[in-house]
């Protein structure tokens, strides 16, 4: 799985490197490593609703207060089957 | 409101603009005739003998304006037909000279070559003089000047001469491309050649971005432009020019200051390799110290090459202060990451070739990097950044002797000391242009507040230290 995180500059002053911060500390916890490519990217074009995540191209709008509730609804299902 | 420190800029900025404003339009061949006649409208010469000679000027800042003469490497070009022959004869004695009884003048001379007429009246024996200037500092009436051409007196390197016909003649094996003949040239005749073709170019053949994207990387030193509107209207305008985004090259200042206090710390001493036009210096006249330049890319380069990383296909525009960068994105080492170059001059001429009044625009934000990647657009400020890098890497115990030279001066006298082992420093902050990116030649505006205005943009940074800054870049 590919996650991306937009480190442009409008996502990052909402808070990308909280949202990758916790990504990581996630991805650890759950023993993901090997199994999730986590990237950032100037810019997805979606400035608007930052922090802007793209998992396997599909885009979400992710907050340093919600990326748990984003990781264990968007991120974990897909390795639990 | 004023745009520009002289009229000489904004002339060459009205040439700029009006090249890419028929360049937008692809009329480039069928309306460039026309632009002499738009930069000099009237019959009446307002800048040299007669408006045939200023057209014909205008013609050759046209050339410039589209890349410049292909077989000459250098980026930094004299126009000849501009070049007003200025005098060259040095040390000589004016009207002013009272005849005195004192003649310190004589007594300095340690070549003799003052001589008295009948008034007493001193006289300089050409034969004899070297130059030296001990006269003109001693007469209490001032009456010795030192006449030299400003071109040369701006070029630092020595790298101006005269041609047969006294126009200026640039040597390219010392020229550093540093631009400040170009700013202090009183009649312009001195310029720098321009890639705004070339970046029109790749801005149209993007398609609105859609078949790659064009990024723009600009310099900190930003912080002290455009003061006429506020940073968030010019970033504004860059995005309204078609740039799908910008990226702060301040971020690969952090990248760099983070790898170059332990480059520093592991080789003990070493010279920044953030000015492109400090690096040639040393290439050119120090190739001794060659070995001691950091590793590293410059700040722009770094950020640059993480953003090709992350985006393959994208194109790169650096724009910035800096002449020097126009040779730099030319390098073998560089190419691959900086598609092209501009200066923040060149940046004004682009959005009024397309009517873009910036202070009308809304606010766009710019926000990558830490205080230390910032200040890099000022002298010292690299210096701070690779102390501050030395203390987050655990390597404060590294006894760190920095030097900030700004000015070729100040770093010729580092290099040569060092050439003679003879340094007590152990790293060596070279800029070429003084104060540092602040004065780079390709600035619309040089002042005393540009070092505050960097200074306070370095504290508006989210990240307040270099790590977190790069934290991102690690993935």
């Amino acid at each position: 799985m590919n996650i991306t995180v937009c480190i442009g500059s409008s996502c990052h002053l909402k808070g990308s490197r909280q949202v990758v911060e916790q990504l990581q500390q996630l991805i650890a916890q759950y023993n993901l490593k090997d199994q999730i490519e986590l990237s950032g990217k100037f810019c997805i074009g979606n400035c608007v609703n930052g922090v802007c995540v793209t998992v396997d191209e599909q885009l979400f709008s992710v907050q340093p207060d919600n990326t748990e509730e984003f990781f264990h609804n968007h991120v974990l299902p897909a390795f639990q089957s | 409101m004023r745009k520009f420190d002289t009229k000489v800029q904004h002339l060459k900025y009205k040439v700029l603009r009006e090249v890419a404003r028929v360049a937008w339009q692809d009329q480039l061949l069928e309306k460039m005739p026309d632009i002499p006649k738009i930069i000099v409208p009237t019959d009446t010469a307002t800048m040299r003998c007669c408006v045939y000679k200023e057209r014909a000027i205008v013609t050759e800042r046209i050339k410039l304006a589209l890349g410049g003469d292909q077989s000459n490497p250098n980026v930094i070009e004299v126009i000849d037909i501009a070049c007003d022959e200025c005098p060259v004869d040095g040390y000589s004695v004016t009207e002013d000279c009272r005849g005195c009884i004192a003649h310190r003048c004589e007594d300095v001379c340690k070549r003799g070559a003052i001589t008295f007429d009948e008034h007493q009246k001193a006289h300089i024996d050409k034969s004899k003089c070297v130059e030296c200037g001990q006269c003109a500092k001693v007469c209490p009436y001032s009456a010795i000047t030192n006449r030299k051409r400003p071109c040369q007196n701006a070029c630092k390197v020595h790298a101006i001469s005269m041609d047969e016909n006294k126009a200026a003649l640039i040597d390219n094996n010392k020229c550093i491309a540093c631009g400040a003949c170009v700013y202090q040239c009183p009649f312009g005749a001195i310029m720098d050649k321009s890639f705004i073709i070339d970046i029109i170019d790749l801005l149209k053949k993007s398609e609105n971005n859609t078949k790659y994207k064009v990024y723009a990387v600009v310099a900190p030193a930003i912080a002290s432009q455009f003061t006429y509107a506020t940073l968030g209207q010019a970033l504004s305008g860059i995005k309204e020019l078609g740039f799908y985004h910008i990226v702060e090259a301040a971020l690969g200042a952090d990248m760099v200051a983070y790898e170059e206090c332990k480059e520093l710390a592991e080789k003990g001493f070493l010279t920044s390799s953030c000015c492109p036009a400090f690096v040639d210096y040393i290439e050119k006249q120090f190739p001794q110290l060659k070995e001691h330049i950091s590793h590293n890319l410059s700040p722009a380069a770094t950020i640059a090459r993480y953003i090709k990383k992350t985006d393959p296909t994208s194109k790169i525009v650096f724009i910035g202060p800096c002449t020097a960068k126009k040779m730099e994105f030319q390098k073998e080492q560089v190419r691959p990451y900086i598609d092209s170059v501009m200066t923040f001059e060149e940046l004004q001429a682009l959005y009024d070739s397309r009517d873009i009044d910036i202070t009308k625009l809304g606010e766009d934000v710019l926000n990558n990097a830490s205080y230390y990647g910032r200040i890099f657009a000022r002298s010292g400020g690299l210096t701070d950044a690779v102390q501050q890098g030395l203390k987050e890497r655990d390597l404060a115990d590294f006894d760190y002797k920095p030097i900030a030279c700004d000015g070729i001066e100040a770093c010729r006298m580092a290099l040569l000391r060092a050439s003679k082992n003879a340094l007590p420093n152990n790293f060596i902050e070279g800029m070429a242009c003084v104060g540092g990116c602040i004065g780079g030649a390709g600035c619309l505006t040089h002042g005393e507040k540009n070092k505050n205005d960097v200074d306070k943009y370095g504290m508006l940074a989210l990240e307040k230290d270099i790590s977190s800054a790069i934290s991102l870049m690690n993935l």
